[in-house]
């Protein structure tokens, strides 16, 4: 074991997963590998992509044990093919395999027998909720989940680190030569950016459509450059989970008290100036953020160059309206969001690595001015949790959290200082995703809080009214209201790896008893 | 400074998870609810939690006021038995139609202060009226007790009363508020207006608001916390006449200091209303945040 | 006090405690507690309810809470109306309590 950085105590070395290093700071590691290259492979002219059934094409890609396959999460909590997948490979027999989705959600609970019969060794995500999760936190899994962010996730495919043998990957419309986007057919989801890292890098790609449109389908997301095989099916996914319709504006008066208070700490902050760069999430309180910067833009007559993320349907009213530039979307958040992308040459479809992978020539975090993230838990270092609930057990996503927060100027976490009983602000946080060091502001609906380090921002809001106070003060005023939480008991064994962006380990997650 | 109470916010006094930090929204008074927002078989539990909650909640100095049931109901002297120990800063009655109303509940007051060993006089009152005969008393329930801090109008059960409904321009009120102010400023107390149910009708509630402050009333009653930043900003004053009110107090002051009696500026004689006027221009804009008062510095707005 | 009958009190919304107290056919207090919080704030919660009941004078009572996420106080309201519900006391001798 070794303690890294922000004083957390990770293995230096776990069997049959290896060596690892602790986690030393946002921009420590310098990469020393190339990028890594997929095994070259040859389609010959009048050959077929078309295959009939999932079966077919596990058999044809020669899946074995002990092999990684990778998936997107782009149908959220519709998505069919994860577990459609899974039991089919099941069904063949095949054993020890690792999967490496770009996340995991409660729809994905049939894992867990997968887990008990020994198909499944492995897992590498970033998110994981429900009854999976559950599983995953009592220790039903030989060997830690890796947590990864979306960035961290693109590095660790473009270096090499992962290396898929196959990639499964719904598309709601493709050609029969691979060329795929979310634009069109029942199970439109908008972007596919999360899935397009995995075209490109894993040794052979199975795209599976239940829409399967005249060649050539352009523009395409997914190339046939990069595509072995095309299963058509009648469902890839319940349309219902995979877009909600609008995402509505809160009427929650607590969510609406700290969307005040973090867009006042943005106004009064220097980085609302035209031209400037904002990421939202799609909390209520976010959204509120948005609404009100909206305002604000509109009576200072400025503008954005480019909103970031996750999109939803009120960034792009924003860009219809010409407040914001170009949207960079790495997936979409609602319906509105899914249908612009394929209609508005300004809604620009971007990968996880041109989004947030720390390893390449600048990614669009890098370029970002203002984040707003929420929270499970925060620490009186600012590191903060968005990965296990309070009682230890595994119910989040990393997602582009770390990465923003250490991409952007001015990263604000946003969360209410109490939830039901729980504080948000505590001693120690039960499991870090992003480190301390690069959250700026935290945003309660009691106060808040900046960091020491941002000198330059303390100076500018002890001019306003702002409820400033420090991170310190912020958690004894929750125990003053709840009372001192008892810490969580854990286990011995490591459930879960939390890896940093940069491929180092920031904490671990034990099994909760 | 002046005691500002633009917004009373309810909160209904059986629900825990708005009880354990209902000031954080910003209302100037935060008023939880025994009366008609607790049903007839859970007044002992609303009586309980807010007892306790007022005993254990650091409220941080924000003004609480506590709506009682009437004493002709059940529940109006466990009430006031439980409530005045609490310790809100003011006990609210409903219904208010005479000024005997308001002496019965300010004895009662008084015998429990005295036993639970509280100075007698601390707690305030407010009374709402809510009636044709309460608004004609109006004047003589004003000045009944020296505790009476204001009074405000309650306007459903008062146009029901009248045979008529709410509508959004007034109309049906415009007697009874004026009657109201009438009756709060010759006994020196404050003015509450009723509140606008329809969360949702962000205009018509503004609309009202603007209405209200004109006729001269000192806030009004809300019912969800989304109201209140309306309310305040509505009772902010411009920047000209914060500019204004600013220079009318240095000019008193200068002649205070000199010892003249007489204040003037830009050459014209300013009366004491003047002077007052601005004063409380100034307790409102620096309640919004908008200026700071003397002794700190003026940071602009 | 004397438990004369079931009684309840609260409700299962957030921040608050459903309390169920019923009469002990044994000797003591029992508690069942269900609680979102109960890794964190079990004994605490637990505490509470003893407290209350010891300063109300109840010496035999089954009391079932399911919280979710109540504080302190909120605990003790709830309490304190569940057991005068479950012994038929109108009246509650206040500011003695303490």
């Amino acid at each position: 074991m070794a303690i890294n950085k922000i004083g957390r105590e990770v293995p230096a070395f776990i069997e049959g997963i290896g060596e690892l290093k602790p986690y030393q700071g946002p921009f420590s590691v310098e990469p020393t590998k190339r990028r890594f290259g997929r095994k070259l492979s040859v389609i010959t002219p009048k050959e077929s992509k078309l295959l009939n059934n999932i079966e077919e094409a596990i058999k044809k890609t020669g899946l074995t044990d002990g092999m990684t396959i990778s998936f997107h999460h782009h149908f959220r909590e519709g998505d069919y093919i994860v577990n459609l997948v899974m039991d089919t490979i099941a069904k063949l027999g095949i054993k020890n395999i690792t999967i490496a989705p770009s996340s995991l959600n409660g729809v994905h609970a049939p894992l867990i027998e997968h887990i008990k019969s020994g198909v499944i060794s492995k897992i590498e995500t970033s998110g994981l909720r429900g009854s999976l999760a559950d599983a995953i936190s009592k220790g039903i899994l030989e060997y830690p989940v890796k947590i990864r962010s979306h960035g961290g996730r693109a590095r660790a495919i473009e270096s090499g680190d992962v290396k898929i043998d196959v990639a499964f990957l719904g598309v709601p419309a493709c050609d029969e030569y691979g060329n795929a986007n979310g634009h069109s057919g029942k199970s439109f989801c908008g972007s596919l950016g999360y899935a397009k890292v995995d075209a490109q890098f894993a040794d052979q790609v199975v795209l599976i459509t239940d829409n399967l449109v005249a060649y050539p389908n352009v523009p395409a997301s997914i190339q046939q450059t990069d595509v072995d095989f095309v299963v058509q099916m009648d469902s890839i996914g319940d349309p219902k989970g995979i877009v909600s319709g609008a995402t509505r504006y809160t009427k929650n008066p607590r969510e609406l008290l700290i969307a005040k208070y973090a867009a006042e700490v943005i106004k009064e902050s220097g980085y609302l100036v035209d031209g400037f760069s904002m990421q939202c999430g799609t909390g209520g309180a976010s959204l509120a953020v948005a609404r009100s910067i909206k305002q604000t833009m509109i009576e200072r007559n400025i503008k954005a160059s480019f909103a970031l993320g996750g999109i939803t349907g009120q960034f792009v009213e924003m860009l219809e309206e010409g407040l914001v530039g170009k949207l960079y979307d790495t997936q979409c958040f609602d319906l509105i969001a899914a249908q612009s992308i394929g209609q508005n040459p300004n809604h620009v479809e971007i990968d996880a690595g041109f989004y947030a992978n720390p390893h390449n020539k600048g990614c669009a975090v890098n370029v970002l001015d203002i984040v707003i993230l929420s929270a499970l838990e925060v620490d009186t270092d600012f590191n903060v949790n968005v990965m296990t609930g309070s009682d230890g057990i595994l119910r989040g996503a990393s997602g582009g959290h770390c990465d923003t927060a250490a991409g952007s100027k001015l990263s604000i976490i946003v969360a209410p200082l109490i939830r039901g009983r729980i504080p948000t602000i505590v001693d120690q946080v039960n499991t870090v995703i992003t480190p301390g060091e690069t959250i700026d502001v935290v945003v309660t609906d009691r106060g808040i809080a900046v960091n020491p380090l941002r000198t330059d921002l303390i100076e500018k809001f002890s001019k306003t009214s702002l409820p400033l106070y420090t991170i310190d003060q912020l958690k004894e005023k929750a125990e003053e209201i709840t009372g001192k939480p008892k810490a969580i008991e854990y286990g011995d064994k490591i459930v879960a790896l939390v890896e940093y962006r940069d491929g180092t380990i920031i904490d671990v997650v034990r099994n909760v008893k | 400074m002046l005691k500002l109470r633009r917004t009373m916010m309810y909160v209904p006094g059986n629900n825990p998870s708005m009880v354990k930090d209902a000031h954080i929204f910003g209302a100037d008074t935060v008023m939880f609810d025994l009366e008609d927002s607790v049903s007839l078989n859970e007044k002992d539990s609303a009586r309980f939690l807010i007892y306790n909650s007022l005993k254990n909640v650091d409220y941080e100095g924000t003004e609480i006021a506590v709506r009682i049931n009437g004493l002709d109901t059940p529940f109006g002297l466990q009430d006031l038995e439980a409530i005045v120990r609490a310790k809100p800063d003011i006990i609210r009655l409903p219904k208010t139609e005479t000024p005997q109303d308001i002496i019965d509940v300010e004895k009662i007051i008084a015998t429990i202060e005295e036993k639970a060993g509280i100075p007698v006089g601390t707690i305030k009152m407010m009374a709402a009226i809510e009636s044709a005969q309460g608004i004609l008393n109006a004047r003589e329930i004003a000045q009944a007790s020296s505790r009476l801090v204001g009074i405000a109008i309650g306007a459903e059960d008062f146009v029901t009363d009248m045979k008529t409904t709410r509508s959004l321009d007034g109309v049906e009120l415009l007697t009874a508020r004026s009657q109201l102010l009438f009756a709060a400023r010759a006994a020196g107390i404050y003015a509450l207006d009723t509140v606008f149910s329809d969360v949702d009708n962000e205009e018509g509630f503004a609309n009202e608001v603007k209405l209200i402050k004109q006729l001269g009333f000192d806030g009004k009653s809300v019912i969800n916390p989304r109201q209140i930043d309306v309310v305040h900003e509505i009772y902010t004053p411009t920047d000209k006449d914060i500019e204004k009110s600013i220079r009318i107090i240095k000019a008193s002051q200068e002649a205070f200091k000199k010892g003249s009696g007489v204040v003037s500026l830009d050459g014209k004689m300013v009366d004491k209303p003047i002077i007052e006027r601005a004063e409380r221009v100034l307790t409102l804009a620096a309640a919004a945040g908008v200026y700071v008062f003397e002794g700190g510095e003026e940071n602009g707005y | 006090m004397d438990i004369k009958k079931i009684a309840m009190a609260g409700t299962l919304e957030s921040s608050d405690v459903s309390i169920v107290i019923e009469p002990n056919s044994g000797e003591g207090i029992e508690i069942e507690l269900k609680s979102l919080v109960e890794k964190q704030f079990g004994e605490q919660i637990k505490e509470v309810v003893l407290r209350t009941l010891k300063e109300l004078k109840v010496e035999k009572a089954i009391v079932k809470l399911q919280d979710k996420g109540a504080l302190d106080c909120v605990i003790k309201a709830r309490l304190q109306t569940a057991v005068l519900r479950a012994a038929e006391e109108n009246t509650f001798n206040w500011g003695e309590e303490d």
